[in-house]
């Protein structure tokens, strides 16, 4: 048997902070090398398709960008949530309550111009997003009822009451029977920033969205007290911080940006509520936020890689002949070896059985 | 079998040296335990006690150096074998299923995951045996959950004999102990000695050291500072050993009470957890200048009562005054407000976040009042920085950086930055909870100077602590806690111990 224990680094070099989730990556790009060798193609020429596929023209790069958008979105409702230690799952939930509150309000009710439409849509997609997440949060706070359970099943409830508004009351019209609310607007619509693709408005907005949550948390009382909540919210509460308050304003905030990542599908990608509008972004977002160590500048960046795998695979699936699904095992061993690789930078593995004090 | 071999070595520890990166943990250690022999090992915190019994139970490998026991050599690095070959060993923090009984913790350890049975009648008949023959008796079917902390340590003392220890270690044994159940202890360690178990004592207390060893040696920073026969010690001389150097511990000026800052009247509360007690009609009143010392075992409400005073628990019934006037709302920060501080008896958890680097715990009571950012919400870091370093500068906390991490400042530097931070809003009633317990002698004699500090200028303490000798030396007034009530005042000067013992287990307490 091999006698082998982690030991903990005394020292991390930043190298090694730097090439280790790289590493991870061709890691997890080699081993799912192997599956595409036995649907029986060349896994080099497959990564090129999906590099091609995700960065090789200019309507690819945006159709990246493009589904990076809400990745982006629900990366930070994820991140901003687990630095509290509030595990919420429900983003996915909280993305179709942003959905529906743009299709209520964007689809005639309220009319306004563009350059007050636009932000009055995120306002309330956002706050549909966090009062979704409202009574969960207190349920939590005051009855101890686990969030986990409540945020994720939240999502099947929402998604539900969706699919029973979009085939009863809020079905289109004109949509030829397919399950669909009304169009946006033609002043609710994010514009497209690139002409002739569908990168919209909403990418530029995840991006501020992004710097502006980084600025919280790492320079205002806000984030300090977030900070210490998530760390040790018992030392916090002897210290004065009102721990509870903090932990609603932070499901606020986490459940509002979930909210504006359904505000840019309906009101930017689509253009009307649909019952396939998310393929799981809110789920996704989850490991985009792991990805980064849910550092919201990094969410920026491990968005544009999932939203590339996933769009990339597209491409590779059609020039290659193998399974879409290919994605989703890259997305998911990605996460499991750059979270081992978090792991490992903090210990070393020594053979022969030493051990030190931790 | 038979009369034990007087004064043969049992266990040999030659030259044992363990480094972790640039510590030096034990350096070049050798001591020898005679067959029936009590030997204590002092030193404080960190001297490399812990250390020395890891290696010993093959948990750690040393860098250099061999244990001998029983003339054979133990593996070095290979845990079990210490066991196997007849150490054992009792933790000051328990390892028993509180769920099961006396009997099933005794077997628990030693069944296959895939019997089927337990094997009750042998084991109840052993139990028995060296129940009567260490002198340790307990009732083999009680629950555990329902034994005494003293119990405990009598069940724990025989889960190691159960398993045919020769060599019984015992460390920090008196930890949660009255002075009572103390003296039983040692009465009962003097009497399994004579039935042919051989015991080291690993302990900071001097006092009881000299009471029950028969040899003491000393750590120091790793090192083995000095090897005497108890017989021979002298008290300063070894109190200078382990800290090397004199400690100027501080001493207690005259200070006459003044006017009543905080009352309870008939306070009343459920407990907050299993392991402790609520209030019972508990009244208190704290004067200025003056400390209020709380005795008591742990668990009889104390936890209670200091989370009463502090805001962080709503009384069931009775009413709470401050300077005078009623307190109707009960939260922390209403009490932070009003002046008081509260030192939790768990600065790990209730205190320090250790992820969080020094200056942010530094500053962290202040941050819910908003002084260190601008009007936008955020943080000024120079201000921050200047009230940390004020902070560490007033109180003497040693940090090598404002940035480092909390959790690398050693015990008492962090009990100085959580005491220092709210003396630094001058509170008028401080409520301290086990504020040396864990610390070394010279942190120890810092942290009760800063609350004779307070006192001095001229504001109550409420003094929380499990050491009988602290409470004397730095209380005016003594009060006795038990089962969530509490005894009447007592003066301090010329207060007898044994009667403080005898009302901390609830003899006389209701006289």
């Amino acid at each position: 048997m091999i006698d082998f224990r982690l030991e903990q680094r005394e020292h991390v070099s930043p190298w090694l902070v730097f090439f280790a989730p790289i590493g991870a990556v061709i890691f997890s790009l080699m081993i799912a090398s192997i599956l595409i060798i036995l649907a029986g193609v060349n896994p080099i020429e497959s990564y090129i398709k999906l590099f091609v596929g995700a960065f090789g023209s200019k309507n690819a790069i945006a159709e990246t960008l493009a589904r990076a958008t809400p990745l982006i979105l629900t990366g930070l409702a994820a991140a901003i949530a687990f630095r509290a230690k509030f595990w919420n799952i429900g983003a996915e939930g909280q993305l179709y309550a942003g959905a529906l509150a743009v299709t209520f309000f964007g689809t005639g009710l309220i009319q306004l111009p563009s350059f007050l439409m636009i932000p009055f849509l995120f306002l309330v997609g956002a706050l549909a997003g966090g009062l979704l997440l409202l009574p969960l949060v207190l349920l939590r706070n005051y009855y101890k009822v686990d969030e986990v359970v409540t945020t994720l099943l939240t999502n099947f409830i929402i998604i539900l009451l969706v699919g029973y508004l979009l085939e009863g009351p809020w079905k289109d019209p004109m949509s030829l029977g397919w399950p669909q609310g009304a169009s946006v607007i033609d002043e609710g619509v994010l514009p497209q920033i690139i002409p002739r693709t569908r990168l919209h408005l909403g990418f530029i907005i995840s991006i501020f969205t992004a710097l502006t949550i980084w600025l919280i948390l790492s320079r205002t009382i806000l984030g300090f007290k977030i900070k210490a909540v998530g760390i040790n919210p018992s030392a916090s509460h002897h210290a004065g911080i009102p721990v509870i308050k903090t932990i609603i304003i932070v499901a606020l905030l986490s459940g509002g940006m979930a909210g504006m990542a359904g505000v840019t599908e309906t009101a930017g990608l689509k253009g009307y509520l649909t019952l396939d509008l998310s393929p799981g972004f809110g789920y996704a977002g989850i490991a985009v936020a792991m990805l980064a160590g849910l550092n919201p500048i990094g969410i920026i960046f491990s968005g544009i890689f999932l939203a590339s795998i996933y769009v990339g695979a597209d491409a590779m699936s059609r020039a290659m002949n193998v399974p879409t699904y290919l994605a989703d095992v890259i997305v998911a061993l990605t996460v499991l070896s750059v979270l081992i690789s978090i792991i490992m930078l903090q210990f070393k593995i020594v053979f022969g059985g030493q051990k030190r004090d931790i | 079998m038979g009369t034990p071999k007087k004064m043969s070595a049992l266990l040999e520890i030659k030259d044992i040296s363990k480094r972790f990166g640039n510590l030096v943990a034990n350096d070049k250690i050798s001591f020898t335990q005679m067959q029936g022999e009590v030997l204590a090992i002092l030193g404080e915190n960190g001297a490399g006690k812990t250390t020395l019994m890891n290696i010993l139970f093959g948990h750690y490998k040393p860098d250099s150096g061999e244990i001998i026991f029983q003339e054979s050599k133990l593996p070095a690095g290979k845990p079990g074998h210490a066991i196997e070959a007849g150490i054992g060993m009792v933790h000051q923090h328990f390892t028993l299923a509180e769920n099961l009984t006396v009997l099933e913790n005794i077997i628990i350890g030693e069944q296959s995951l895939l019997s089927f049975s337990l094997p009750q009648k042998s084991a109840r008949k052993k139990l028995q045996d060296l129940s009567d023959r260490f002198g340790l008796p307990i009732n083999p079917d009680t629950i555990v959950a329902n034994l005494s902390v003293s119990e405990k340590q009598r069940l724990e003392i025989l889960k190691t004999l159960y398993r045919d220890c020769t060599l019984l270690i015992l460390d920090e044994p008196t930890a949660a102990l009255t002075p009572q159940e103390t003296d039983s202890l040692f009465s009962t360690i003097k009497h399994m000695v004579k039935n042919g178990l051989s015991v080291i004592l690993i302990s900071h207390k001097l006092n009881e050291i000299l009471a029950v060893s028969d040899r003491i040696v000393v750590l120091r920073h790793g090192k083995l500072v000095g090897e005497v026969v108890t017989s021979k010690a002298n008290r300063t001389e070894i109190a200078e050993m382990i800290v090397g150097g004199k400690v100027n511990y501080p001493k207690k000026e005259k200070s006459s009470p003044g006017k009543e800052v905080m009352r309870l009247e008939n306070i009343s509360c459920n407990p907050i957890n299993e392991s402790t007690k609520g209030l019972n009609g508990v009244d208190i009143s704290l004067f200025e200048g003056q400390i209020l010392g709380i005795a008591g075992v742990t668990g009889n409400g104390q936890t209670s009562l200091a989370k009463m005073m502090s805001g962080h628990l709503k009384p069931k019934n009775g009413e709470i005054f401050f300077d005078q006037k009623r307190i109707e709302v009960f939260n922390p920060k209403n009490f932070m407000e009003l002046g008081v501080a509260y030192i939790p008896e768990d600065r790990n958890i209730d205190g320090l976040v250790a992820d969080m680097s020094v200056w942010e715990n530094a500053v962290i009571t202040e941050i819910s009042n908003e002084k260190l950012g601008n009007t936008l919400g955020f943080l000024n870091n120079s201000s921050c920085n200047d009230a940390a370093q004020i902070l560490c500068e007033t109180y003497d906390v040693r940090t090598q950086t404002l940035q480092q991490p909390a959790r690398l400042l050693s015990g008492g530097n962090v009990q100085k930055l959580l005491l220092g931070r709210w003396l630094i809003r001058q509170p008028k009633v401080l409520i301290a909870c086990q504020p040396t317990r864990g610390l070394d002698e010279g942190a120890i004699a810092s942290i009760q100077k800063m609350i004779l500090d307070v006192r001095k200028k001229g504001n109550a303490v409420l003094l929380i602590t499990e050491d009988l000798d602290e409470l004397l030396k730095l209380s005016d007034t003594v009060s006795v806690i038990y089962n969530g009530k509490l005894s009447n005042n007592f003066s301090a000067e010329g207060l007898d111990r044994a009667r403080v013992g005898l009302m901390m287990a609830g003899e006389g307490f209701y006289d």
